[in-house]
């Protein structure tokens, strides 16, 4: 594998990127501690594992309670008989809000992936003069506060009749979106040998059947990869969602979450459980792909 | 008449020829700038959606816009706006509230990342289970962590109600001591005040209105903050961790140093790039804030939570005094792009460098 030098804003390399995530250093199942060290670091582990746990124990325990079960005084207690109470009153609240997040997050996660690969692929291995420049450029679109491109963002979403739609919300953050997913394919596609391409062009073929032909099918791990980062991304986001759609019905979980816990007449056991259904999707990805979703995060962050 | 078809055949085909010849040549100049062709719609699209509209927002931030109805008439003098801002007591608060945050939560949020990557990185047994239990948070969105801490963090239940049912005011009680109650983000209290210092170095600065110190209520969000990010940190360390030799480490220790000391002189040295890199993110993370704060506590008893995100969103869509918001987000941009463009244009520089 030829090492491509331009690797400076840092990713992993295609050898590595589905490899075991970051920080297993050394193989094997683990032992039992030997020395008074290696005790003692586990056991100030367990306590902080144990302290980072305590809000997934709240919302789990609230949403497990009746209301009656719920007042503020026991919040810590376990509740006294299993209920779904507090998750299907969540789940009332805020079902059609979580069914609009997915009709935003699984066609701009899609869109922005597909645009990120051509464009990685262009800034990694079709360069030309000045692309290096441009795709800093571009790259600075990822760390800007949305907050300076809000207004003239709704005034552009009104003018093509977009504004207050999920669609237009899925074109913001497809645009946004690209800058990161750039960025993610360009370091993949920098670990894949010139030698692939060299010979697809041998062939005679053209820019984009080699990318199609050549690139593409090499790209499943990096789609993964910058899919999984994407979703969560988009899932999460707040400001666009708040912003592009502020109709009750259409709002996207986060809003909805947000308004359901500023609300007085919602018991808290019942913000509890939301917080902790509007979060399953991007803690299911965790959980069940966690390597890949490391991966995301350890290619994404500009290093 | 043979001769005439064989002469029409010929001509027809030199210009067959010509012409698949310029379509060959123009098809050679299409493909050799197609990768500009391939790149250019989504281009022009990022270009115009950040740059454009910042520019936008700028023309917004010096003109007279400041109700529902559009005014993009320029202000005299231009930076009219801009001086209010400043002056305003409200905006001043959320400057000092972003500068107290941001040092806190890069300082605590880097600490706890590296105390934990050292730690998961020498525990012998369950690394993979603790590494996922304290980047867990990270899959979370800011709203759901704002929204459960701000329970946790509600003075009448949560972290003050372990206080009472796990007996630690009990004990203080018993002790002689006050039992603890802490008002979290609802204490409006900020402990000291460079006011009249500042006012005596450079007299102008008397007119600050807020109060320059530290807002108690900043604290559960450094902690939620914390919570949330600090097992990226710690993801971050542990790949820096995993490029240091053992070698290393052994080497310093047949030397005569501790495991600590091995640490502190030798292998947390060699992360600096990393430490870096960490800081350069939580940085401009932080300097961007605005969900966790909104869900978490809102602008707080005076003020003390509040931040420029959410001033901004609060001039421009409740109260449509739209060149304040934009001149307000136009502050935020400055700050993000000071601690960014230093760390890209390096790093574009090391990329040239590299590129032979």
């Amino acid at each position: 594998v030829s090492a491509d030098t331009d690797l400076a804003i840092d990713g992993p390399a295609l050898p590595d990127l589905l490899a075991t995530p970051t920080g297993r250093t050394r193989a094997g199942r683990g032992r039992r501690p030997q020395s008074i060290g290696e005790w003692v670091v586990l056991l100030v582990l367990v306590i902080f594992a144990a302290l980072f746990l305590v809000p997934f124990y709240v919302m789990i325990t609230a949403g497990f309670k009746t209301a009656a079960a719920a007042g503020v005084d026991h919040m810590w207690r376990l509740p006294s008989s299993l209920s779904w109470s507090g998750f299907s009153a969540a789940w009332t609240a805020l079902h059609a809000n979580i069914g609009n997040s997915f009709e935003v997050v699984i066609p701009a996660t899609i869109i922005s992936c597909v645009i990120g690969s051509l464009m990685g692929y262009i800034f990694s291995k079709l360069k030309f003069r000045g692309s290096n420049l441009l795709f800093n450029i571009i790259l600075i679109g990822m760390f800007i506060p949305y907050q300076s491109i809000l207004v003239p963002l709704v005034r552009f979403l009104a003018a093509v009749g977009l504004y207050g739609t999920l669609t237009g919300l899925a074109l913001t953050h497809v645009v946004y979106g690209i800058p990161i997913t750039t960025l993610i394919f360009r370091n993949y596609y920098a670990g894949l040998p010139n030698a692939l391409l060299e010979a697809a062009q041998i062939d005679g073929a053209s820019t984009l059947q080699t990318f199609r032909r050549v690139i593409l099918p090499l790209s499943i791990p990096g789609f993964i990869v910058t899919g999984l980062f994407q979703f969560t991304n988009i899932w999460n986001d707040f400001l666009f969602g708040l912003v592009v759609v502020p109709d009750p019905s259409k709002q996207v979980a986060t809003v909805a979450l947000n308004n359901l816990s500023g609300s007085l007449t919602v018991n808290w056991n019942v913000v509890m459980a939301g917080a902790l259904l509007a979060a399953i999707p991007t803690m299911f990805i965790y959980l069940v792909l966690g390597r890949f979703f490391v991966r995301g995060l350890m290619a994404g962050s500009v290093k | 008449m043979a001769v005439d078809t064989s002469h029409n055949t010929r001509d027809i085909a030199a210009k067959r020829a010509a012409h698949s010849a310029r379509r060959r040549r123009i098809s050679r100049t299409i493909e050799r700038h197609m990768p500009k062709l391939l790149i250019a719609p989504w281009t022009i699209l990022v270009l115009i959606f950040v740059y454009g509209f910042i520019g936008f927002t700028v023309v917004v931030s010096i003109s007279k816009w400041n109700s529902f109805g559009e005014n993009l008439h320029q202000r005299s003098p231009w930076y009219e706006t801009y001086k209010q801002l400043f002056l305003d007591s409200r905006f001043q608060a959320d400057l000092r509230n972003l500068f107290i945050f941001t040092v806190l939560f890069l300082f605590v949020g880097t600490m706890m990342g590296l105390l934990l990557a050292i730690l998961v990185h020498n525990v012998v047994m369950a690394r993979g289970f603790f590494r996922s239990v304290f980047l867990f948070p990270y899959a979370l969105s800011f709203i759901v962590s704002g929204v459960v801490w701000r329970w946790l963090f509600n003075p009448e239940t949560g972290v003050n109600l372990l206080f009472k049912v796990t007996g630690v005011n009990s004990a203080l009680h018993a002790a002689g001591l006050k039992p603890l109650h802490p008002g979290w983000t609802t204490d409006p209290t900020v402990v000291g005040s460079l006011n009249g210092a500042l006012a005596k170095v450079f007299p102008p600065l008397k007119e600050i209105g807020a109060q320059l110190g530290i807002p108690l209520a900043l604290i559960p969000i450094v902690i939620a903050a914390t919570w949330q990010l600090g097992g990226f940190a710690m993801a971050m360390f542990l790949a820096g961790l995993s490029t240091v030799p053992e070698e290393v480490i052994e080497a310093a220790k047949c030397d005569g140093a501790t495991t600590v000391q091995a640490y502190r002189r030798i292998v947390i040295p060699m992360l600096r790039p990393t430490l870096v890199a960490t800081l350069v993110i939580f940085g401009y993370t932080s300097l961007k804030i605005f969900d966790l704060v909104f869900a978490l506590s809102g602008s707080g008893p005076g003020f003390s939570t509040d931040v420029p995100g959410i001033f901004v969103y609060d001039e421009t869509f409740r109260a449509f005094q739209y060149n304040t918001g934009a001149a307000a987000s136009v502050v935020m941009l400055v700050l993000v792009v000071a601690v960014v463009i230093p760390y890209l244009a390096r790093t574009y520089r090391g990329q040239e460098g590299d590129a032979t």
